[in-house]
């Protein structure tokens, strides 16, 4: 593996854990906007709310880990994306101000309208987030940036694959976020809330599972070059990833209690590497290949260490605060 | 589109306006957040600390109270931070094309630091009712240290504009090698990071304190608002005079190392020795007007001696000029000048201090430190406006021109728009939220973040 392929799989694993994470909490908020008026959604809320709070913020810096190693080890990849994709990204961007100070106020604010206001843009924009964020892949993946960049504003994103890829990123969130509900809910020994949210992971994976059926076919006619790779040298992955997800369903099909996380990770993270594999060695599929995006030796060497660091520094320390979460140690309500 | 057609030079000039006015007030409304992200834990450690130490109880309620508006306000800092993240890609890409590789580096080791204080101010905002007291008391400890990490991280990525080093250029203009180290600790490092750090200090002390001074003013005279000043307080007026000898060190820099910007700051026009130092006035091409001017104080500055040449900018060739002379030269004063005020605060306080340890009886101290947190946050703008608007037209000091920088997307305007009437909304419902938080404590009443977030009103507040 050369340096460059390297620095393109710590993207991955960033990428990877702001699927998962991220995407998680992106989810909480698509099962609280669609929870019902304020009786109906007061105890699936008051779930989600006590799972998000003390770990949205740290979820939210895999983002921009991302965004840091695409720009410093893949300067040009960077620049082409952003001066084509400029629009969904925009959008990606204005979700996340609303949905970030959205929930952080929505906690503090007095009085019930301003709360169900709060409450309101924390949800709705919890929906485009992924959905901007996926139209963004999906033109990626296409082939539709290119290397010089400033393709065209809409064109590029505005066809069938990126449209579904966002379909499928808000389907994955809410399918993701719906199982780790079922666990918080189980934990706190709340089978109602553990029914209510097994019954949504079932319908959003079901949901997912359609639209990256439609995605293989807009794959086939959009983006040959994936395609062919991904039912090739990606097949194990995409077969994996159905594997998860069958035995995900069938669990919850059964009512058992086994866990689930590790089945929903596993179908997403399999998705994600098995894009990986079918783009390689490209970039941009299929005008900028990863060798020719990469930054010079000594940075992509600095990428490696923060990387190393993070691995030490970051990752138990993140470890800490979900066992401290999971343990109910922090409190949402102070 | 014909070649000669005149639209794309003018759309780019208009992006180029639109992009820096979008960076110039993101910038501004993040970095306010992002100094309570570096400050606040530490004068929260201290209240905690206090208040274990001592058993004192107004001082854990103090840091209970402060970590749950920081809650708030580093949720907000976080968006506001992603925002500027997008922004480079989304306003600068040919910066972050041609740069990425050396200065990303600086961003890199930001990006652990973040993540570290994200997951430690998450502990110890959350973990208050469960964790022992010194168990969470140490959690909140790497919230200090990676605040600092982080500031340090992404200063040394601005210096590096001021004064780029540590990479090799091809013929075309493409970076071909890198030395990171050379790119952290740029020769402009030493005196910006420090520089940033102290005003973080500044702002968060002062602003805390002047809400704790308002409080007093109002008759509020308990323990909890009199630690709530001097906590805080002391913390501004300790930081204040490190802040003046950096801030004078960092002047003579860049009066060495980036002359244009200091010209432009001072509004030198001529080269030469004896310069007059200007307080205030407008900037001409004929020099000052309507400022009160001391002869051969700024070259005194400069070098410690009337003699000392400074660069005018008449030297400065007339496309590396920057622009905004007057707001340069005021925005740089108007620092200095709140700077030396709140040095002659600390000092009277003091002198009052040690002479009788207390405040100063006079209601006017009160009234005064109840305006020093706006007085900080100016000084703070102001110090990026200078660094910043006296760059231009270079975004990478004597590499790169701003214009070339800017991306060519169309919209700019719109999103700038955008951006200014969600910021406006976001800032003012921040305000609302943390004065309501700042009354229900007062008022002693019912916690309403208890429950689900919105569930019917006798069963949230009920309990």
């Amino acid at each position: 593996m050369s340096k460059a392929d390297a620095a393109a799989a710590i993207l991955w694993v960033g990428a990877t854990f702001y699927a998962l994470f991220g995407g998680a909490d992106f989810g909480g908020g698509v099962w609280d906007l669609v929870a019902g008026g304020p009786e109906r959604g007061e105890r699936p809320r008051a779930l989600i709310q006590r799972s998000l709070t003390p770990v949205w913020e740290a979820n939210h810096v895999w983002l921009i880990f991302v965004l840091v190693v695409l720009w410093t080890a893949f300067p040009e990849a960077f620049s082409a994306i952003f001066t084509t994709l400029y629009v969904p990204l925009t959008l990606a961007a204005l979700g996340i101000v609303l949905r970030g100070s959205g929930f952080a106020f929505r906690k503090s604010i007095e009085g019930l309208q301003g709360r169900r206001a709060m409450g309101a843009t924390f949800a709705i924009s919890s929906l485009m987030t992924p959905f901007f964020m996926g139209t963004v892949v999906g033109a990626i993946a296409a082939g539709h940036v290119p290397a010089q960049g400033n393709g065209d504003a809409f064109s590029t994103w505005l066809q069938p694959l990126p449209l579904l890829t966002g379909a499928m990123f808000v389907a994955t969130s809410a399918y993701l976020a719906g199982v780790f509900l079922v666990g918080d809910a189980r934990r706190g020994g709340d089978e109602e809330m553990e029914r209510y949210f097994e019954h949504r992971a079932l319908g959003a994976g079901v949901v997912a599972g359609a639209l990256a059926v439609a995605g293989l076919f807009a794959l086939h006619s959009e983006a040959s070059y994936v395609f062919d790779r991904l039912t090739s040298q990606g097949l194990p992955l995409v077969v994996l990833s159905l594997l998860c997800g069958a035995a995900l369903l069938a669990v919850l099909l059964r009512g058992g209690r086994r866990p689930l996380r590790p089945l929903a990770a596993g179908a997403v993270v399999a998705v994600i590497w098995g894009w990986g594999v079918a783009q390689f060695p490209y970039l941009l599929p299929t005008s900028l290949r990863i060798d020719q995006a990469a930054a010079p030796d000594p940075t992509l060497t600095i990428i490696f260490i923060v990387f190393a660091v993070a691995a030490v520094l970051v990752l138990p320390s993140l470890g800490l605060l979900y066992t401290l979460a999971q343990r109910d140690l922090l409190e949402s309500e102070h | 589109m014909h070649p000669l057609d005149p639209l794309p030079l003018a759309a780019s000039a208009s992006n180029l306006l639109a992009a820096r006015e979008q960076m110039a007030f993101t910038l501004g409304f993040h970095i306010v957040l992002s100094c309570l992200g570096v400050a606040l834990p530490a004068t929260i450690l201290v209240a905690n600390y206090i208040g274990l130490k001592k058993g004192d109880e107004a001082a854990i309620e103090l840091a209970k109270r402060w970590s749950k508006a920081m809650a708030v306000t580093f949720a907000v800092g976080a968006v506001t931070g992603t925002v500027l993240t997008f922004e480079f890609g989304l306003l600068w890409p040919h910066f972050e094309q041609r740069f990425g590789a050396a200065f990303g580096v600086a961003f890199a080791i930001e990006g652990i630091f973040f993540f570290l204080e994200a997951i430690f101010l998450a502990v110890y905002i959350y973990g208050w009712k469960r964790l022992s007291g010194w168990a969470h008391f140490w959690s909140g400890v790497p919230m200090f240290v990676t605040g600092i990490g982080g500031a340090f991280a992404v200063v040394a990525a601005n210096s590096w504009m001021n004064q780029p080093q540590g990479f090799t250029l091809d013929a075309a203009g493409k970076v071909t090698d890198v030395e990171p180290l050379k790119v952290l600790f740029n020769p402009a490092t030493p005196y910006e990071v420090p520089h940033m750090i102290l005003a973080a200090y500044m702002v968060v002390g002062f602003l805390v304190a002047s809400i704790y001074a308002t409080g007093m003013l109002k008759g509020r005279r308990d323990r909890l608002h009199r630690l709530g000043l001097l906590i805080p307080l002391t913390i501004g007026l300790i930081a204040t005079p490190i802040q003046l000898f950096v801030g004078d060190t960092a002047a003579r820099e860049v009066a060495d190392h980036q002359p244009a910007k200091f010209a432009g700051m001072e509004c030198i026009q001529e080269t030469g020795g004896h310069q007059t130092e200007w307080l205030g006035g407008v900037c001409t091409a004929d020099g000052v007007k309507a400022g009160i001017g001391i002869p051969d104080l700024d070259s005194f500055l400069v070098g410690f001696n009337a003699d000392t040449e400074v660069t005018g900018l008449n030297d400065i060739p007339q496309d590396e000029r920057p622009p905004a002379n007057t707001l340069l030269h005021l925005a740089f004063d108007a620092m200095v000048g709140i700077g030396t005020g709140l040095l002659a605060l600390g000092a009277w306080f003091a002198f009052v201090w040690w002479k009788r340890r207390d405040i100063p009886r006079t209601p006017w101290f009160l009234r005064i430190v109840s305006i020093t947190g706006a007085a900080a946050i100016l000084a703070l703008w102001c110090g990026w406006i200078v660094t910043e608007v006296g760059r231009q037209p270079w975004i990478v000091q004597g590499y790169m021109r701003t214009s070339e920088a800017v991306t060519e997307a169309g919209g700019i305007w719109f999103t700038f728009a955008l951006v200014l009437l969600l910021y406006a909304a976001i800032g003012t419902i921040a305000i609302l939220v943390l004065r309501s938080m700042s009354r229900r404590w007062r008022e002693g009443g019912a916690d309403p973040e208890a429950g689900a977030p919105y569930a019917p009103q006798e069963e949230a507040y009920g309990q």
